[in-house]
């Protein structure tokens, strides 16, 4: 199996879906001549010409609309947010068009549009450009919502996104771009709403989505070390949320972890916090915990921007808590 | 052009066709009026009456099976335009199951799959980017449609307009801008709140050419959309127009409207869209008085039947509530 990057498993998920289906066009800031801003879209304009690969001027709420338009008369157009950290100027699209246009209509309309682009804390960005997003779709109805941690999982998922016929926002990361991992040859796709048990485990589940898992697996290598064996469940995707697989695990190991690299305060970490601590009530041996970013704007200075941040740390203090080992 | 407009004026089939379908939209509003004062239509509603001649003289241009309609809340003169049932439009307003949208939009919300009308969207300016988006499939596709995108005088200070006309005008895509200013955005009048009141000019900064039009005559807004809409099919470019008219109630049914003059008001039912067509064609013997109260009485009942439709129409089944979010 070939090892490829994060970036190159986007690129060849966006270039085999263009090649199927000549609806699929892709647009935004500097994806065509400029090959991206983080490359993702290298080579794409060469192959499939400006009119499918379309730079746009700097309005992400025009371009993203446009997005939306056109998925609504047909196209199947994959929308790249430089960061998400712009999306924000596109978020009345985002929930009030693309979220929403199929059910006000009555269901007369499908939007077959993949938002996406890097999400969540980057290195030396500071406030305006190092944030999680993911609690403001996620708390939408009308979006899926899709967190890929690994070059394999990239492909599949982008692939499917592309092929849905929903809004889906698609979270990236700009330190996870240069991420490698074996990407199979052979074609494949991978379903939405199917979490992956990245580790077993019978000690404490943690639950994490995109860039953390690879931290959190780094955790659960050190506490078997001290012979802690921790379950990590990568979620895969937020929107649909694989509940089963969660429960499944919390009521086999009996304390859960989550981990979620955006701001505590209603993130998708406390409301998956909630549903654990609601449905596998009867299981739980411990209160559950949450390990966010912490609930402040992300500071420019390298030393205090990783305080804010989940770590290994974090993530091992969190589940010794729930195992109530003694610490230091 | 005057030549165009001439032929217009001595097309008694055209011209009844239009008379008729802005006294459906002016009826339908009295009775959605009516029927909201006895508590029938709950939250926004805001009517169209006075701008009849806008919808009608601009969606009679079009061909809606290749051609494309996408406009604001204030969308039940122009869904009727498009030629939606009016019984499924009032039933919509009603909140019915048999509302065009299942009762999922309301007022604010038509939609028509089928006659390509994109709604009914409730966010001031924020349709303009997706009916260019529609555009751009049109463009993409090479098909030969062209997209009329409505929005008030409200709309047009929202970055959705401009950063619209900017990639409109650098990727060619065929949309005709048609703002509707009816001189006030809620209860503001525009030329307060913007910089200049010559709307026709906003298109210029974008190398979009824009031209002013007298929305109380119909005969006008027909012509004037009709060439521009034909330019547009062939030079495969964007366009805009600002079409000047005047809506005679509130912004929706809770305004009172008090920061207008009762003179001002007077003055524009004195150009009233309907009156004046009826007056021309009265005058070059297309109609005769029996004829527009005949036709005026159809209408009436039209309305009618589409109150009693709505009336007797089931609510949503509940099982409704969780139906359509996701495809």
């Amino acid at each position: 199996m070939p090892t490829i990057t994060f970036r190159e498993a986007l690129r060849q998920a966006m270039d085999e879906e263009m090649a199927r289906d000549e609806n699929v066009i892709l647009l935004g800031e500097e994806v065509a001549q400029y090959n991206g801003a983080y490359k993702v879209s290298q080579g794409l304009l060469d192959k499939y010409g400006p009119k499918r690969v379309i730079d746009t001027p700097i309005s992400e709420e025009g371009f993203t609309g446009i997005g939306i338009g056109a998925a609504l008369a047909g196209l199947r157009p994959i929308v790249e947010w430089m960061t998400f950290s712009f999306s924000i100027q596109a978020m009345d699209q985002v929930i009030n068009n693309a979220a929403k246009m199929r059910y006000m209509s009555g269901g007369q309309f499908a939007i077959p549009a993949v938002f996406r682009g890097p999400n969540g804390p980057a290195e030396y960005l500071s406030a305006q450009h190092s944030q999680a997003l993911q609690s403001i779709y996620a708390h939408a109805p009308g979006l899926k919502v899709v967190a890929p941690s690994t070059p394999l999982d990239a492909k599949g998922l982008l692939k499917t996104a592309i092929r849905d016929d929903n809004p889906v926002i698609f979270l990236e990361a700009e330190l996870m771009y240069s991420l490698k991992g074996d990407v199979p040859e052979e074609e494949y796709l991978i379903p939405f709403g199917k979490a992956a048990i990245r580790r077993e485990g019978k000690d404490a589940t943690v639950v994490g989505f995109s860039k953390p898992v690879t931290m959190v697996l780094t955790s659960a290598d050190r506490l078997a070390k001290e012979g802690i064996e921790v379950e990590v469940i990568d979620l895969r995707s937020i929107r649909p949320l694989d509940e089963h697989t969660i429960y499944e695990s919390v009521k086999k190991t009996n304390r859960c972890v989550i981990v979620d690299e955006a701001w505590p305060f209603t993130s998708v970490g406390s409301h998956i916090a909630w549903l654990v601590s609601k449905n596998c009530f009867d299981y739980l041996d411990a209160p559950v915990e949450l390990v966010s970013s912490e609930d402040v704007p992300m500071p420019y200075n390298h030393r205090l921007e990783l305080a804010a941040q989940p770590s290994v740390k974090k993530i091992e203090s969190a589940v010794k808590k729930v195992l109530y080992i003694e610490q230091e | 052009m005057a030549k165009q407009t001439q032929n217009i004026r001595d097309d008694a089939g055209l011209l009844k066709k239009l008379l008729e379908q802005m006294l459906l939209i002016r009826r339908f509003e009295e009775k959605a009026a009516q029927m909201y004062g006895l508590r029938k239509i709950g939250g926004f509603c805001h009517l169209y009456i006075g701008q009849e001649a806008v919808a009608v003289g601009a969606i009679n241009t079009i061909d809606l099976k290749k051609d494309y309609v996408v406009t604001a809340y204030r969308d039940h003169g122009l869904a009727l335009a498009c030629g939606m049932d009016p019984k499924r439009v009032m039933a919509e307003l009603y909140g019915k199951a048999t509302g065009c949208s299942k009762g999922k939009g309301g007022s604010m919300h038509l939609f028509d799959a089928e006659r390509h009308m994109l709604g009914g969207n409730g966010i001031v300016g924020a349709h303009i980017p997706v009916a260019t988006g529609v555009a751009l499939k049109i463009s993409y596709k090479n098909e030969d449609g062209v997209v009329l995108c409505f929005f008030g005088d409200g709309a047009i200070h929202q970055g959705s307009f401009h950063e619209s006309l900017n990639m409109a005008k650098i990727w060619d895509l065929p949309i005709l801008y048609i703002c509707e200013n009816n001189q006030y955005g809620m209860g503001t009048d525009f030329s307060r709140v913007s910089s200049v009141t010559d709307f026709s000019v906003m298109g210029a900064s974008y190398g979009i050419e824009g031209k002013q039009l007298n929305g109380m005559d119909v005969i006008e807004v027909y012509a004037e959309v009709d060439r521009t809409v034909k330019y547009i099919r062939k030079n495969h470019v964007p366009s805009f127009l600002e079409i000047k008219t005047y809506r005679y109630k509130g912004h929706s049914m809770s305004d009172p409207a008090t920061y207008r003059t009762k003179e001002e008001l007077e003055d524009y039912k004195k150009q009233d869209p309907i009156l004046n067509l009826k007056s021309y064609m009265l005058e070059k013997s297309m109609l005769t008085e029996e004829e527009f109260k005949n036709i005026d009485k159809k209408y009436r009942s039209v309305s009618e039947e589409a109150v009693k439709f709505a009336e007797e129409s089931p609510e949503p089944p509940i099982e409704d509530l969780y139906m359509d979010v996701l495809a």
